[in-house]
């Protein structure tokens, strides 16, 4: 019954990630980078939340909209100011770039909130926690909420891309930028969706992540947004229904290491698995193979 | 005589020469009581982080691949030096021990570069970068839950807690979890910390001045073009981040020794930030570049310290700023504009020609 626990809380934070590794993979697969901002933009994103939420008392979904709006601002400014100018720089000044930018939110994050942990409130109000086998297994709201959240995101993420204009502009750039550039796909404003819906994903992501794990502080997004990259490379970067698939794994890995093995070591098991993974298949559990022409 | 010397080892004696004539005017500072506690408390560690900046500059400058493990080499090359220093440091002369701690500090830096090189090295760009991260708080993680103690058994090894080691009564603890090892009696000195950044200078240079550092920045240069010309990329890509990781681990030892006790936590990822940091600014591939960086903005913080909230702040907008002016192709031809518009025609032309050469 333990087993059972852990693994449902494990799903719980792996939907979390898969949340957030949305964000790299879209971003990865179409413009080609590493945004290692990503994980700042979640802690952005949970503070506006605490603010209009916890603080001023909003409703919690109105909390999370204008959170989410927020952080699609901040991601497409991040994009136009930031990455935009290095689209056809190597690779390195591109992820040197974003680990700056990464850096810039935490230390504004600081200097405006301090690095005092805040204590979240729940953004899931009003619900009993669910309780099974008479007691034995008691599975609270936020996983609940948490789970079926990823899962319609989900649904509606692969319905947007597969089967609508835009979405098919975005499988156009990640398949050849030059090409679809030719067929008339706006390229600039495709990367900016990208980073909208990324970012937006990673507010909705925050939110849910700080209702489970409630001390926020400007260090909170690093290591999620890690281990979201972590389970986007797992589960085969580029592709949505691996980020899912490796997001889950990762956290069901997670906690059960925490559970089995050892507190402290379960990041280094997490990492291990990344190691692990490329190392025997580089494209990921979903991913495709990709042959470099000269 | 100056003017038979080649390019490459004049720039290499000014590197030298600027190093030397800092130790010279410190020590100078130093007889004349003008040194501040504080910063002569900062020599040792500008020394190490100098170490550090030129060794990733070696990954990341001319092998061309990210590395943000540094740290981690760093900690594990730390770990061992010190846990040489404390166990034989009753029962050999000093500078014997020393110069110990500092060999096993590089040689187990440098095995672990080896283990994580082979298969790492297969990967490139991004996914190299992450592998690096992982390992960087692999260690982090494993030396923070690591438990090891000496006793007349032995040596027992633990990664659950201090007690569990089930050691004799006479037993010593050396390595207590995220505790670290304390009770170092401090041994790191400056002229020591010169010494090693002259070391690293001399090999590093000419390393990369030599027919393997050409092979190394072909790689760097295209990958394909390299392997077609009959370079083996494995090779030149571990000897690069081999030897970057063996002085990650001397800087590693070096730092620990200049403490009283050295913990994990320590060598997290923002250190690696802050040594990529210090590559950045002083230009990426410039070994110069990176000693000066190093030692200007290590000291800078205890300069400004008013401004210390800011520091962090700062560095990350510079680092954009940086990028965005030295990469974009945008920028780049604007700032070619501008430097033709600031020469004469004749001269414009001769420093284009110049700049496109280097």
């Amino acid at each position: 019954m333990q087993f059972l626990s852990y693994l449902i809380n494990g799903i719980s934070l792996g939907s979390v990630y898969a949340l957030i590794a949305l964000g790299y993979t879209m971003v990865y697969g179409i413009a080609k980078m590493l945004n290692f901002a990503h994980g700042d933009v979640i802690m952005i994103g949970s503070y506006v939340v605490f603010f209009a939420f916890g603080s001023a008392g909003m409703n919690p979904v109105l909390a999370i909209v204008l959170s989410m709006v927020v952080c699609t601002i901040l991601g497409v400014t991040v994009e136009r100011v930031a990455y935009r100018p290095l689209r056809e720089a190597p690779s390195l000044a591109v992820l040197i770039t974003a680990i700056g930018v990464s850096y810039l939110l935490q230390q504004v994050a600081q200097l405006a909130w301090t690095s005092n942990p805040k204590s979240f409130t729940s953004v899931v109000t009003g619900l009993q926690p669910i309780s099974l086998f008479g007691g034995q297994l008691t599975i609270s709201a936020e996983t609940v909420v948490t789970i079926i959240a990823c899962i319609v995101i989900m649904a509606a993420l692969i319905w947007f891309v597969n089967c609508t204009p835009a979405g098919h502009a975005m499988l156009a750039v990640s398949e050849d930028r030059g090409a679809a550039q030719l067929m008339g796909v706006n390229v600039n404003a495709t990367i900016s969706l990208t980073f909208a819906i990324g970012s937006g994903l990673a507010a909705v992501a925050g939110a849910l992540l700080c209702s489970s794990y409630p001390t926020l502080q400007p260090t909170t997004g690093a290591m999620p947004g890690i281990k979201a990259f972590v389970a986007a490379v797992f589960g085969g970067i580029g592709s949505i229904p691996g980020a899912f698939l490796g997001g889950i794994l990762l956290g069901v890995i997670e906690n059960l290491s925490k559970a089995y093995i050892s507190t402290q070591l379960s990041d280094a098991i997490v990492f291990l698995v990344l190691v692990v993974v490329l190392i025997v298949k580089p494209t990921g559990l979903l991913g495709k193979k990709v042959n470099v022409k000269v | 005589m100056l003017k038979n010397m080649k390019k490459s080892t004049k720039s290499n004696c000014i590197t030298l020469g600027i190093v030397i004539g800092f130790f010279v005017l410190i020590q100078i500072l130093s007889a004349a009581g003008l040194l501040t506690n504080s910063f002569s408390g900062q020599l040792v560690p500008i020394c190490a982080y100098v170490i550090l900046a030129v060794s990733l500059n070696l990954t990341v400058g001319m092998l061309g691949e990210l590395s943000l493990g540094h740290a981690g080499f760093m900690s594990v090359g730390a770990f061992s030096g010190t846990l040489v220093y404390v166990v034989l440091s009753d029962s050999a002369p000093k500078p014997l021990v020393m110069l110990l701690a500092f060999v096993v500090g590089g040689v187990v830096a440098g095995l672990f570069g080896f283990l994580v090189g082979i298969p790492v090295l297969r990967l490139s760009g991004d996914y190299l970068a992450i592998v690096t991260l992982a390992f960087g708080e692999i260690v982090k993680n494993v030396m923070n839950a690591c438990y090891l103690g000496v006793d007349s058994h032995g040596l027992h090894f633990s990664l659950k807690d201090s007690a569990s080691l089930n050691m004799e009564v006479d037993g010593k603890v050396l390595i207590n979890g995220a505790m670290g090892i304390t009770g170092i009696k401090k041994a790191s000195t400056f002229t020591i910390g010169i010494v090693l950044v002259i070391i690293t200078l001399l090999v590093i240079l000419n390393l990369v001045n030599s027919r393997a550092g050409r092979a190394i920045k072909a790689i760097r240069d295209n990958e394909i073009a390299a392997r077609s010309v009959g370079i083996p990329i494995t090779k030149y890509k571990l000897m690069a981040f081999v030897t970057s990781a063996v002085f990650a681990g001397v800087a590693g030892v070096l730092y620990a020794l200049n403490y009283s006790s050295l913990v994990a936590k320590k060598f997290d990822y923002n250190t690696s930030i802050l040594i990529l940091v210090f590559v950045v600014l002083g230009g990426i591939g410039n070994l110069r570049g990176s000693v000066i960086a190093a030692a200007v903005l290590t000291v800078l913080p205890e300069l400004l310290r008013s401004m210390n909230d800011y520091r962090m702040l700062i560095y990350a907008i510079v680092l954009i700023v940086v990028m965005i002016f030295n990469q974009s192709p945008e920028m780049i031809a604007l700032r070619k504009r501008l430097t033709a518009r600031f020469h004469k025609e004749g001269e414009g032309d001769k420093a284009k020609e110049k700049k496109g050469v280097a």
